[in-house]
Protein backbone atom coordinates (compact mmCIF):
# COMPACT_ATOMS: atom_id res chain seq x y z
CA UNK A 1 0.00 0.00 0.00
CA UNK A 2 1.06 3.30 -0.69
CA UNK A 3 2.94 4.75 2.05
CA UNK A 4 1.28 8.85 3.56
CA UNK A 5 2.27 11.41 0.83
CA UNK A 6 2.98 8.79 -1.61
CA UNK A 7 0.99 10.74 -4.51
CA UNK A 8 2.52 14.09 -3.44
CA UNK A 9 6.00 13.08 -3.04
CA UNK A 10 5.88 11.70 -6.83
CA UNK A 11 2.95 14.79 -8.33
CA UNK A 12 5.09 15.78 -10.40
CA UNK A 13 6.20 12.94 -12.50
CA UNK A 14 3.29 10.91 -11.86
CA UNK A 15 1.62 13.58 -14.06
CA UNK A 16 3.97 13.08 -16.87
CA UNK A 17 1.74 10.37 -19.28
CA UNK A 18 4.62 8.11 -19.49
CA UNK A 19 4.70 7.83 -15.48
CA UNK A 20 1.06 7.91 -14.47
CA UNK A 21 0.24 6.06 -11.04
CA UNK A 22 0.82 2.82 -12.79
CA UNK A 23 4.50 3.55 -13.76
CA UNK A 24 5.34 5.00 -10.53
CA UNK A 25 4.18 1.88 -9.18
CA UNK A 26 6.81 -0.06 -11.45
CA UNK A 27 9.57 1.87 -9.74
CA UNK A 28 8.12 1.36 -6.32
CA UNK A 29 8.71 -2.62 -7.65
CA UNK A 30 12.06 -1.87 -9.33
CA UNK A 31 15.31 -3.30 -7.63
CA UNK A 32 18.19 -1.63 -9.20
CA UNK A 33 22.37 -2.25 -8.03
CA UNK A 34 24.56 -0.04 -8.49
CA UNK A 35 28.73 -1.47 -8.47
CA UNK A 36 30.75 1.33 -7.36
CA UNK A 37 29.31 4.40 -5.24
CA UNK A 38 31.84 7.16 -6.73
CA UNK A 39 31.43 10.21 -9.25
CA UNK A 40 28.73 7.83 -11.30
CA UNK A 41 27.08 6.34 -8.84
CA UNK A 42 26.25 9.12 -6.14
CA UNK A 43 23.84 11.35 -8.81
CA UNK A 44 22.44 8.11 -10.12
CA UNK A 45 21.53 7.27 -6.31
CA UNK A 46 20.22 10.31 -5.75
CA UNK A 47 17.71 10.52 -8.43
CA UNK A 48 16.72 6.73 -8.73
CA UNK A 49 16.11 7.19 -4.71
CA UNK A 50 14.22 10.68 -5.38
CA UNK A 51 11.54 9.07 -8.08
CA UNK A 52 10.81 6.31 -6.02
CA UNK A 53 12.48 3.09 -6.98
CA UNK A 54 11.93 0.43 -4.39
CA UNK A 55 15.25 -0.87 -3.63
CA UNK A 56 18.98 0.45 -4.47
CA UNK A 57 21.99 -1.80 -4.10
CA UNK A 58 24.68 0.40 -3.18
CA UNK A 59 28.00 -1.43 -3.70
CA UNK A 60 30.99 -0.17 -2.62
CA UNK A 61 34.42 -1.72 -0.71
CA UNK A 62 36.03 2.04 -0.21
CA UNK A 63 36.01 4.24 2.45
CA UNK A 64 35.34 8.27 1.66
CA UNK A 65 38.67 10.60 0.53
CA UNK A 66 38.69 14.05 0.65
CA UNK A 67 39.84 14.39 -3.24
CA UNK A 68 36.58 12.65 -3.40
CA UNK A 69 34.27 14.72 -2.50
CA UNK A 70 34.67 17.55 -5.76
CA UNK A 71 32.50 14.90 -7.66
CA UNK A 72 30.93 12.37 -5.21
CA UNK A 73 28.23 15.06 -4.22
CA UNK A 74 26.37 12.27 -1.43
CA UNK A 75 29.15 13.05 0.81
CA UNK A 76 30.53 15.94 3.15
CA UNK A 77 33.70 16.55 4.62
CA UNK A 78 32.89 14.91 7.95
CA UNK A 79 32.48 11.54 6.54
CA UNK A 80 36.01 11.32 5.33
CA UNK A 81 37.46 7.80 5.82
CA UNK A 82 33.51 6.03 6.75
CA UNK A 83 32.53 3.26 3.87
CA UNK A 84 31.07 5.24 0.90
CA UNK A 85 28.24 2.76 0.99
CA UNK A 86 27.43 3.61 4.78
CA UNK A 87 27.07 7.13 3.84
CA UNK A 88 25.18 7.01 0.95
CA UNK A 89 22.31 4.70 2.60
CA UNK A 90 22.26 7.58 5.53
CA UNK A 91 22.26 10.18 3.16
CA UNK A 92 19.98 8.78 0.58
CA UNK A 93 17.17 7.61 3.65
CA UNK A 94 17.18 11.05 5.07
CA UNK A 95 15.95 11.78 0.88
CA UNK A 96 13.66 9.15 0.87
CA UNK A 97 12.82 7.12 3.87
CA UNK A 98 10.38 4.64 1.40
CA UNK A 99 13.09 3.33 -0.58
CA UNK A 100 15.11 0.05 0.75
CA UNK A 101 18.64 0.63 0.76
CA UNK A 102 21.32 -2.14 0.81
CA UNK A 103 24.78 -1.16 1.52
CA UNK A 104 27.43 -3.94 0.01
CA UNK A 105 30.71 -2.66 1.19
CA UNK A 106 32.35 -5.72 -0.88
CA UNK A 107 34.05 -5.64 -4.01
CA UNK A 108 32.19 -6.82 -7.39
CA UNK A 109 34.43 -10.50 -7.98
CA UNK A 110 33.64 -13.72 -9.90
CA UNK A 111 32.81 -15.38 -6.34
CA UNK A 112 29.92 -12.66 -5.68
CA UNK A 113 28.60 -11.17 -8.88
CA UNK A 114 26.63 -13.84 -10.07
CA UNK A 115 24.50 -14.11 -6.96
CA UNK A 116 24.26 -10.89 -6.39
CA UNK A 117 22.98 -9.85 -9.99
CA UNK A 118 20.27 -12.65 -9.28
CA UNK A 119 18.39 -10.10 -6.70
CA UNK A 120 18.44 -7.02 -8.85
CA UNK A 121 16.31 -6.45 -12.44
CA UNK A 122 19.01 -4.33 -13.36
CA UNK A 123 22.52 -3.24 -13.29
CA UNK A 124 24.25 0.70 -13.21
CA UNK A 125 28.31 0.98 -14.07
CA UNK A 126 29.64 3.17 -11.58
CA UNK A 127 33.10 0.99 -11.44
CA UNK A 128 36.41 2.92 -12.42
CA UNK A 129 37.91 0.14 -13.87
CA UNK A 130 38.39 -2.16 -16.78
CA UNK A 131 38.51 -5.29 -14.96
CA UNK A 132 35.13 -4.55 -13.20
CA UNK A 133 33.34 -3.64 -16.11
CA UNK A 134 34.25 -6.91 -17.98
CA UNK A 135 32.74 -8.55 -14.88
CA UNK A 136 29.73 -6.47 -15.06
CA UNK A 137 29.27 -7.51 -18.25
CA UNK A 138 30.42 -11.14 -18.66
CA UNK A 139 27.80 -11.46 -14.60
CA UNK A 140 24.67 -9.51 -16.69
CA UNK A 141 25.11 -11.51 -19.80
CA UNK A 142 25.11 -15.02 -17.81
CA UNK A 143 22.19 -13.31 -15.36
CA UNK A 144 20.32 -11.76 -18.39
CA UNK A 145 20.12 -8.51 -16.42
CA UNK A 146 20.37 -5.16 -18.75
CA UNK A 147 22.99 -2.96 -17.51
CA UNK A 148 23.97 0.66 -17.82
CA UNK A 149 27.33 1.47 -18.28
CA UNK A 150 29.20 4.91 -18.20
CA UNK A 151 33.03 5.77 -18.04
CA UNK A 152 35.03 8.98 -18.06
CA UNK A 153 38.07 11.07 -18.80
CA UNK A 154 38.75 14.19 -18.12
CA UNK A 155 35.97 15.93 -19.70
CA UNK A 156 34.47 13.12 -21.89
CA UNK A 157 32.04 10.34 -20.81
CA UNK A 158 30.73 7.45 -22.96
CA UNK A 159 27.25 6.28 -22.77
CA UNK A 160 25.35 2.76 -23.35
CA UNK A 161 23.12 0.15 -22.08
CA UNK A 162 24.04 -3.38 -22.57
CA UNK A 163 22.46 -6.56 -23.01
CA UNK A 164 19.13 -4.81 -23.11
CA UNK A 165 16.66 -7.34 -24.80
CA UNK A 166 19.55 -9.12 -26.27
CA UNK A 167 21.09 -6.25 -27.45
CA UNK A 168 24.94 -5.53 -27.84
CA UNK A 169 27.24 -6.19 -24.91
CA UNK A 170 30.40 -4.50 -23.25
CA UNK A 171 32.52 -6.71 -25.52
CA UNK A 172 30.87 -6.42 -28.63
CA UNK A 173 32.21 -2.35 -28.23
CA UNK A 174 35.71 -3.42 -26.72
CA UNK A 175 36.70 -6.77 -27.61
CA UNK A 176 40.39 -6.89 -26.69
CA UNK A 177 40.64 -5.77 -22.98
CA UNK A 178 43.22 -3.94 -21.78
CA UNK A 179 44.95 -2.93 -18.56
CA UNK A 180 45.29 0.52 -19.36
CA UNK A 181 43.37 1.46 -16.31
CA UNK A 182 43.24 5.74 -16.48
CA UNK A 183 42.22 6.76 -13.34
CA UNK A 184 40.60 10.22 -12.40
CA UNK A 185 43.42 10.12 -9.21
CA UNK A 186 45.94 10.20 -11.85
CA UNK A 187 45.14 12.13 -14.50
CA UNK A 188 42.24 14.57 -13.20
CA UNK A 189 38.44 14.65 -13.88
CA UNK A 190 36.24 17.90 -14.27
CA UNK A 191 33.85 17.42 -11.15
CA UNK A 192 30.14 17.65 -13.32
CA UNK A 193 31.27 14.90 -15.66
CA UNK A 194 30.55 11.94 -13.60
CA UNK A 195 27.39 14.19 -12.65
CA UNK A 196 26.33 14.31 -16.00
CA UNK A 197 26.97 10.78 -17.17
CA UNK A 198 25.55 9.76 -13.83
CA UNK A 199 22.36 11.21 -14.04
CA UNK A 200 22.01 10.06 -17.79
CA UNK A 201 22.57 6.32 -16.27
CA UNK A 202 19.55 7.32 -13.94
CA UNK A 203 17.05 8.61 -16.73
CA UNK A 204 18.00 5.58 -18.82
CA UNK A 205 17.32 3.19 -15.39
CA UNK A 206 13.67 4.83 -15.26
CA UNK A 207 12.94 4.81 -18.78
CA UNK A 208 13.74 0.93 -18.82
CA UNK A 209 11.61 0.45 -15.64
CA UNK A 210 8.64 2.13 -17.65
CA UNK A 211 8.86 0.80 -20.51
CA UNK A 212 9.26 4.74 -22.15
CA UNK A 213 10.71 6.38 -24.98
CA UNK A 214 13.91 4.95 -26.53
CA UNK A 215 16.61 3.14 -24.63
CA UNK A 216 20.35 4.05 -25.70
CA UNK A 217 21.14 0.11 -26.66
CA UNK A 218 23.15 -0.59 -29.92
CA UNK A 219 24.06 2.89 -29.76
CA UNK A 220 27.09 4.79 -27.71
CA UNK A 221 26.99 8.44 -26.90
CA UNK A 222 30.23 10.54 -26.39
CA UNK A 223 30.06 13.35 -24.42
CA UNK A 224 32.90 15.93 -24.41
CA UNK A 225 31.76 18.92 -22.23
CA UNK A 226 35.20 20.82 -23.02
CA UNK A 227 34.00 21.32 -26.67
CA UNK A 228 30.41 20.53 -26.59
CA UNK A 229 30.78 18.08 -29.70
CA UNK A 230 28.86 14.93 -29.00
CA UNK A 231 28.62 12.21 -30.84
CA UNK A 232 25.79 8.79 -31.23
CA UNK A 233 27.67 5.93 -32.51
CA UNK A 234 25.71 3.15 -33.63
CA UNK A 235 27.28 -0.48 -31.79
CA UNK A 236 26.61 -4.17 -33.84
CA UNK A 237 26.12 -7.21 -31.84
CA UNK A 238 29.05 -9.81 -32.03
CA UNK A 239 26.74 -12.63 -31.24
CA UNK A 240 30.42 -14.77 -30.85
CA UNK A 241 31.57 -12.68 -28.01
CA UNK A 242 28.35 -13.13 -26.29
CA UNK A 243 28.47 -17.06 -26.78
CA UNK A 244 31.91 -16.83 -25.37
CA UNK A 245 31.37 -15.72 -22.26
CA UNK A 246 28.13 -17.87 -21.63
CA UNK A 247 30.63 -20.82 -22.47
CA UNK A 248 33.02 -20.18 -20.74
CA UNK A 249 31.14 -18.54 -17.37
CA UNK A 250 33.10 -15.72 -15.11
CA UNK A 251 36.91 -16.38 -15.75
CA UNK A 252 39.35 -13.87 -14.03
CA UNK A 253 41.59 -12.49 -17.15
CA UNK A 254 44.78 -13.08 -15.82
CA UNK A 255 48.04 -11.19 -17.43
CA UNK A 256 50.73 -13.30 -16.89
CA UNK A 257 53.98 -11.20 -16.31
CA UNK A 258 57.37 -10.75 -14.42
CA UNK A 259 59.19 -8.25 -13.72
CA UNK A 260 62.72 -7.81 -15.75
CA UNK A 261 65.17 -7.59 -12.28
CA UNK A 262 64.51 -10.15 -9.55
CA UNK A 263 67.68 -8.15 -7.27
CA UNK A 264 66.37 -4.87 -7.26
CA UNK A 265 63.28 -4.33 -4.77
CA UNK A 266 60.10 -2.16 -5.88
CA UNK A 267 57.26 -0.37 -4.12
CA UNK A 268 53.66 -0.85 -6.06
CA UNK A 269 52.06 1.87 -4.68
CA UNK A 270 48.57 1.15 -7.20
CA UNK A 271 45.62 -0.26 -6.27
CA UNK A 272 44.85 -3.70 -5.90
CA UNK A 273 42.71 -4.59 -8.84
CA UNK A 274 45.09 -2.79 -11.07
CA UNK A 275 47.16 -4.83 -13.72
CA UNK A 276 49.37 -6.01 -14.93
CA UNK A 277 50.84 -7.55 -11.74
CA UNK A 278 53.76 -9.29 -11.48
CA UNK A 279 54.04 -12.24 -9.49
CA UNK A 280 57.90 -11.42 -8.19
CA UNK A 281 58.36 -11.76 -4.41
CA UNK A 282 60.67 -8.42 -4.71
CA UNK A 283 57.59 -6.46 -4.49
CA UNK A 284 56.18 -4.67 -1.71
CA UNK A 285 52.54 -3.58 -2.41
CA UNK A 286 51.04 -0.26 -0.60
CA UNK A 287 48.46 1.38 -2.65
CA UNK A 288 49.15 4.90 -2.59
CA UNK A 289 45.95 5.98 0.09
CA UNK A 290 47.91 3.37 2.74
CA UNK A 291 51.02 4.83 2.99
CA UNK A 292 50.43 6.80 5.70
CA UNK A 293 49.55 3.48 7.75
CA UNK A 294 51.86 1.41 5.99
CA UNK A 295 54.78 3.22 5.76
CA UNK A 296 57.12 1.26 8.34
CA UNK A 297 56.80 -1.81 5.74
CA UNK A 298 58.87 -0.20 3.19
CA UNK A 299 62.56 -0.41 4.21
CA UNK A 300 65.32 2.69 4.35
CA UNK A 301 68.72 1.38 4.26
CA UNK A 302 68.65 -0.24 0.97
CA UNK A 303 67.66 1.52 -2.82
CA UNK A 304 63.63 0.97 -3.52
CA UNK A 305 62.14 1.30 -7.47
CA UNK A 306 58.43 3.02 -6.49
CA UNK A 307 56.24 2.35 -9.34
CA UNK A 308 52.66 2.57 -11.03
CA UNK A 309 50.82 2.34 -13.88
CA UNK A 310 52.82 5.75 -15.81
CA UNK A 311 54.84 6.71 -12.81
CA UNK A 312 52.73 10.02 -11.76
CA UNK A 313 51.15 8.39 -8.94
CA UNK A 314 54.87 7.02 -7.76
CA UNK A 315 56.05 10.48 -8.04
CA UNK A 316 53.79 11.68 -6.08
CA UNK A 317 54.30 8.72 -3.19
CA UNK A 318 57.88 9.17 -3.38
CA UNK A 319 57.78 13.03 -2.86
CA UNK A 320 54.92 12.05 0.47
CA UNK A 321 57.06 9.59 1.76
CA UNK A 322 60.34 11.80 1.79
CA UNK A 323 58.24 14.84 2.89
CA UNK A 324 56.66 13.11 6.08
CA UNK A 325 58.71 10.27 6.76
CA UNK A 326 62.56 11.07 5.84
CA UNK A 327 62.70 8.51 3.32
CA UNK A 328 66.08 9.39 0.81
CA UNK A 329 66.39 6.14 -0.73
CA UNK A 330 62.92 6.30 -3.14
CA UNK A 331 63.60 5.77 -7.08
CA UNK A 332 60.58 6.78 -9.35
CA UNK A 333 60.29 4.10 -12.20
CA UNK A 334 59.75 7.19 -14.54
CA UNK A 335 57.41 5.31 -17.69
CA UNK A 336 55.56 3.04 -15.19
CA UNK A 337 55.11 -0.97 -14.97
CA UNK A 338 55.63 -1.50 -18.53
CA UNK A 339 59.00 -0.27 -18.74
CA UNK A 340 60.19 -2.81 -15.62
CA UNK A 341 58.60 -6.01 -17.46
CA UNK A 342 60.35 -8.81 -19.08
CA UNK A 343 59.91 -8.00 -22.44
CA UNK A 344 57.52 -10.99 -23.35
CA UNK A 345 55.48 -10.72 -20.58
CA UNK A 346 54.59 -7.44 -21.51
CA UNK A 347 50.57 -7.02 -21.76
CA UNK B 1 39.98 12.57 -50.99
CA UNK B 2 38.92 14.31 -48.10
CA UNK B 3 38.42 12.41 -44.62
CA UNK B 4 37.73 13.92 -41.55
CA UNK B 5 39.13 12.27 -38.72
CA UNK B 6 37.93 12.46 -34.71
CA UNK B 7 40.29 11.60 -31.69
CA UNK B 8 39.08 10.61 -28.38
CA UNK B 9 40.39 10.45 -24.79
CA UNK B 10 44.04 9.89 -24.41
CA UNK B 11 44.39 9.79 -28.15
CA UNK B 12 43.52 13.42 -29.01
CA UNK B 13 45.87 14.60 -26.27
CA UNK B 14 49.18 12.39 -27.97
CA UNK B 15 47.54 13.51 -31.65
CA UNK B 16 47.45 17.15 -30.02
CA UNK B 17 44.19 17.35 -31.72
CA UNK B 18 40.26 16.65 -31.54
CA UNK B 19 39.24 16.57 -35.47
CA UNK B 20 41.40 16.64 -38.68
CA UNK B 21 40.90 16.73 -42.27
CA UNK B 22 43.07 14.42 -44.46
CA UNK B 23 43.51 15.17 -48.21
CA UNK B 24 44.67 11.80 -49.42
CA UNK B 25 46.02 11.50 -52.97
CA UNK B 26 44.89 7.86 -53.55
CA UNK B 27 40.77 7.13 -54.15
CA UNK B 28 41.77 3.50 -52.66
CA UNK B 29 42.08 3.74 -49.02
CA UNK B 30 40.62 1.57 -46.59
CA UNK B 31 39.60 2.16 -42.45
CA UNK B 32 42.71 -0.11 -41.61
CA UNK B 33 45.53 1.81 -43.86
CA UNK B 34 44.10 5.14 -42.16
CA UNK B 35 44.51 3.68 -38.91
CA UNK B 36 48.47 2.78 -39.35
CA UNK B 37 48.31 5.83 -41.08
CA UNK B 38 47.35 7.98 -38.16
CA UNK B 39 48.51 5.71 -35.52
CA UNK B 40 52.33 6.29 -37.02
CA UNK B 41 51.70 9.75 -37.60
CA UNK B 42 51.03 10.66 -34.07
CA UNK B 43 52.77 7.27 -32.72
CA UNK B 44 49.46 6.94 -31.25
CA UNK B 45 49.20 3.88 -28.14
CA UNK B 46 47.72 1.18 -27.53
CA UNK B 47 45.92 0.24 -30.65
CA UNK B 48 44.78 -3.03 -30.08
CA UNK B 49 41.93 -1.94 -27.72
CA UNK B 50 41.36 1.32 -29.60
CA UNK B 51 37.77 1.12 -31.92
CA UNK B 52 36.97 3.17 -35.51
CA UNK B 53 33.67 4.30 -35.91
CA UNK B 54 32.93 4.97 -39.89
CA UNK B 55 30.15 8.07 -40.12
CA UNK B 56 28.52 7.19 -36.91
CA UNK B 57 29.02 3.42 -37.34
CA UNK B 58 31.13 1.52 -34.95
CA UNK B 59 33.21 -1.53 -36.23
CA UNK B 60 33.32 -0.12 -39.67
CA UNK B 61 35.94 -1.81 -42.11
CA UNK B 62 36.75 -1.49 -45.82
CA UNK B 63 37.42 0.74 -48.22
CA UNK B 64 36.59 4.64 -47.22
CA UNK B 65 34.20 7.12 -49.29
CA UNK B 66 34.99 10.94 -49.90
CA UNK B 67 33.91 13.38 -47.34
CA UNK B 68 33.81 10.16 -45.19
CA UNK B 69 34.29 10.80 -41.01
CA UNK B 70 36.13 8.47 -39.59
CA UNK B 71 36.26 8.70 -35.16
CA UNK B 72 38.73 7.01 -33.41
CA UNK B 73 37.75 5.85 -29.82
CA UNK B 74 39.45 4.49 -26.55
CA UNK B 75 37.78 2.56 -24.09
CA UNK B 76 37.47 4.81 -21.03
CA UNK B 77 38.06 3.14 -17.33
CA UNK B 78 37.25 6.38 -15.08
CA UNK B 79 33.89 6.37 -12.88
Amino acid sequence: MPKNGFTEKYSRQIKLPEVGSAGQEKLGNAKILIVGMGGLGCPAAQYLAAAGVGTLGLMDHDHVNLSNLHRQILYRESDVGKLKGEVAKTALRKLNPDVNLISIPERLDNNNALALFEKFDLIIDGSDNFQTKYLINDAAVLTDKPWIYASIYKYQGQLSVFNYESGPTYRCLFPTTTNQNVSCEEVGVIGVLPGVLGTLQATEAIKMILNAGSVISGKLKIIDLLTNQDQLIKLQKNAEQVEKVKSRGLKPEIIECELASADKLYLDVREPYEEPRPQNSNIISIPLNQLKARHHEIPKDRQVHVFCQHGIRSKNAIEYLSDNFGFTNLVNVEDGIQSILKEETHA
Amino acid sequence: MKITIKYFGVIAEEAGKTEEVLELDSDDIDVEFLKDHCFSKYSLSDTKSIQVAVNQNMGASGPLQDGDEVAFLPPFSGG
